[in-house]
């Protein structure tokens, strides 16, 4: 898989009640909740955040609450990809689940800046920061995961999966 | 080779011999979810899916906004009722009977060495028990409800030594934090701890059962206490020559009270340092500490006194059982003529949905286990965590106090 997208830098230890305060868990129209997404960390990010642009995160995102919440808001506000120096463990669960393709580089997050260009690629497990004409290395994701990934999350994949049984 | 704890109970769920950082499909022994039960039978009828691989592994409890708070969850725990009927879900609970961790081993739902997954990341609170229980989201549940199974990675372990006692008016809760403070809120992020020491042999089932499960605020994947009981299989126990990757001490004979402070649950303070902080709101319940124990340290703090006048004191008994028992023993009696407000079982004010809501500018003192920003109610609020003693001590000074004050 490839993407291709602006980075948009935010810091460390961002927890699930910032990215989907508790008041919003009724919701159960995903577009409704995207409306609302990292809004505990800054009430405009939605007007900054443009779909497509690439999260570029610190150590421990998506701590706290295992609402699955959080990662359908950040899918619903566009986001495909992010990067981050390390993501939280039910929340990198939740993210494989929805499709979102998680990234941990300490030397990319320490280097790339908001608005940095930046491509990824899966299939070489490198991501390319264009603006600053520098490269870092990934570790490869493990085969089953990036079935699950490649379907567009666990639900699409198990159906697949039930389709091609019969 | 030995084996770690974790190794051990994913070795036995996955049926061949497994060490850390492999990856496994395990037979899930219990699954136990609450309210967000509602997404997982809609993610299981989009599916098409009727047939549950083991219904009876499946506990569902009604905690999280109970009783019903508005329409539209009195709508959501009627889709609940109605699918536990209809996908056959024979363990049941519904509002009133209390927080989810604590009556799944109330219930007896959890038994050493068992592999435990909830969608609650409090679920690490049966390894108090010497059970693997770990927090997953609704569309991972999908799947164990599916097929009894998931993939896990096998965790690397933290070997956490506790030597000495502790001092008077300081408690389980007290100890947590300060390991949490000294490790960091991602401090064992993917790995599970295992806790050593004499301390241990005869610590309360409810403390603990609130170690294991504040545990989760440093990213504990499990958070294990062996089973005191040597007689336990074993396979709920390490052996002497597991590797682990990182061990650590901590000598806790002169530890002072501890608390949490805004908004993140590793920012530890003695609690000499934070006292005089105004509060609004004292709360003592929740899944980390709505037990027996906790509210008989409030009763004796508060007994004879009142709560400040600016202060309201929120008591939420963790079950039904501790309800009629603090009940029988004269606690609750204690703390409404100390003129606190109690709550039916269940996650109360915990998560800033009903029962409590905090307003702009308004702080509270919690034996909650968090005290992300808006955690409570409004994003200009603002929580500290500590222990019953010190959120009992607090309610009455109407300033965050040192228990041991109050105890003089």
């Amino acid at each position: 898989m490839k993407f291709s997208g602006k980075a948009l830098k935010l810091g460390d230890n961002i927890n699930t009640d910032l990215i989907i305060p508790g008041k919003y868990l009724h919701l159960e129209d995903p577009v409704e909740l995207a409306q609302h997404v990292l809004e505990g960390l800054d009430g405009d990010f939605v007007k900054t955040y443009q779909k497509g642009d690439i999260l570029v995160v610190g150590k421990n995102f998506g701590s706290g609450s295992s609402r699955e919440q959080a990662a359908l808001a950040l899918k619903y506000a566009g986001v495909q990809t992010m990067i981050g120096t390390s993501f939280a463990r039910i929340f990198f669960r939740n993210a494989n689940n929805q499709g979102i393709y998680l990234f941990e580089s300490q030397e990319a997050v320490n280097d790339i800046e908001s608005a940095d260009w930046i491509d990824i690629d899966s299939s070489t497990w490198t991501i390319s920061n264009t603006t600053k004409k520098r490269q870092y290395n990934l570790q490869p994701l493990p085969e089953f995961l990036l079935a699950i990934l490649e379907n567009g999350g666990l639900v699409p994949y198990l159906r697949q999966k039930e389709k091609t049984k019969i | 080779m030995g084996q770690t704890i974790s190794e051990k109970i994913f070795s036995r769920a996955s049926g061949k011999e497994v060490f850390a950082n492999e990856f496994v499909e395990a037979s899930v022994d219990c699954a136990m979810s609450h309210d967000n039960s509602l997404q997982i039978m809609k993610i299981l009828q989009k599916l098409g899916v009727s047939h549950l691989a083991q219904p009876q592994n499946i506990v569902i409890i009604l905690d999280h906004r109970s009783p019903a708070p508005s329409e539209h969850v009195a709508a959501n725990h009627q889709f609940i009722r109605a699918g536990v009927r209809q996908f056959r879900i024979p363990h049941f609970f519904d509002i009133g009977e209390g927080v989810c961790h604590q009556l799944l081993v109330e219930k007896g739902f959890v038994k050493p060495g068992m592999l435990i997954v909830g969608s609650d990341s409090h679920t690490t609170t049966y390894g108090a028990l010497g059970a693997l229980g770990t927090g997953i989201g609704v569309t991972d549940m999908a799947a164990v409800w599916m097929t009894g199974k998931l993939w896990f990675k096998v965790p690397e372990s933290i070997r956490i030594t506790i030597t000495g006692s502790l001092p008077d008016h300081v408690y389980a809760k007290d100890l947590i934090l300060f390991i949490i403070g000294k490790k960091g809120a991602d401090g064992a992020n993917y790995n599970a701890c295992e806790f050593y020491g004499d301390i241990f042999a005869d610590m309360s089932l409810d403390s603990r059962l609130c170690i294991a499960n504040q545990s989760m605020e440093m990213g504990v994947k499990a958070a294990l206490i062996p089973p005191q009981e040597r007689d336990a299989a074993s396979f709920c126990f390490a052996d002497t020559d597991a590797t682990y990757v990182e061990s650590i001490e901590y000598d806790i004979s002169h530890l002072e009270p501890q608390v949490a402070c805004p908004d993140q649950v590793d920012k530890v303070r003695p609690v000499s340092e934070v006292t005089d902080v105004s509060i609004n709101q004292a709360v003592i319940g929740s899944c980390t500490n709505g037990r027996i124990e906790d509210i008989q340290q409030a009763a004796r703090i508060v007994k004879g006194n009142t709560v400040a006048d600016h202060v309201r004191l929120l008591i939420i008994p963790a079950s039904r059982a501790i309800y009629l028992e603090a009940i029988r023993r004269g606690y609750l009696q204690t703390l409404v003529k100390a003129k606190a407000t109690i709550l039916n079982p269940g996650c109360g004010p915990c998560l800033g949905l009903h029962q409590g809501v905090l307003a702009e500018d308004e702080c509270a003192i919690s034996t909650t286990n968090r005290n992300f920003k808006g955690r409570m109610g409004s994003l200009a609020s603002s929580v500290y965590l500590a222990s019953p003693a010190t959120v009992a001590a607090s309610a009455l000074k109407g300033s965050i106090a040192d228990p041991r004050e109050s105890m003089k």
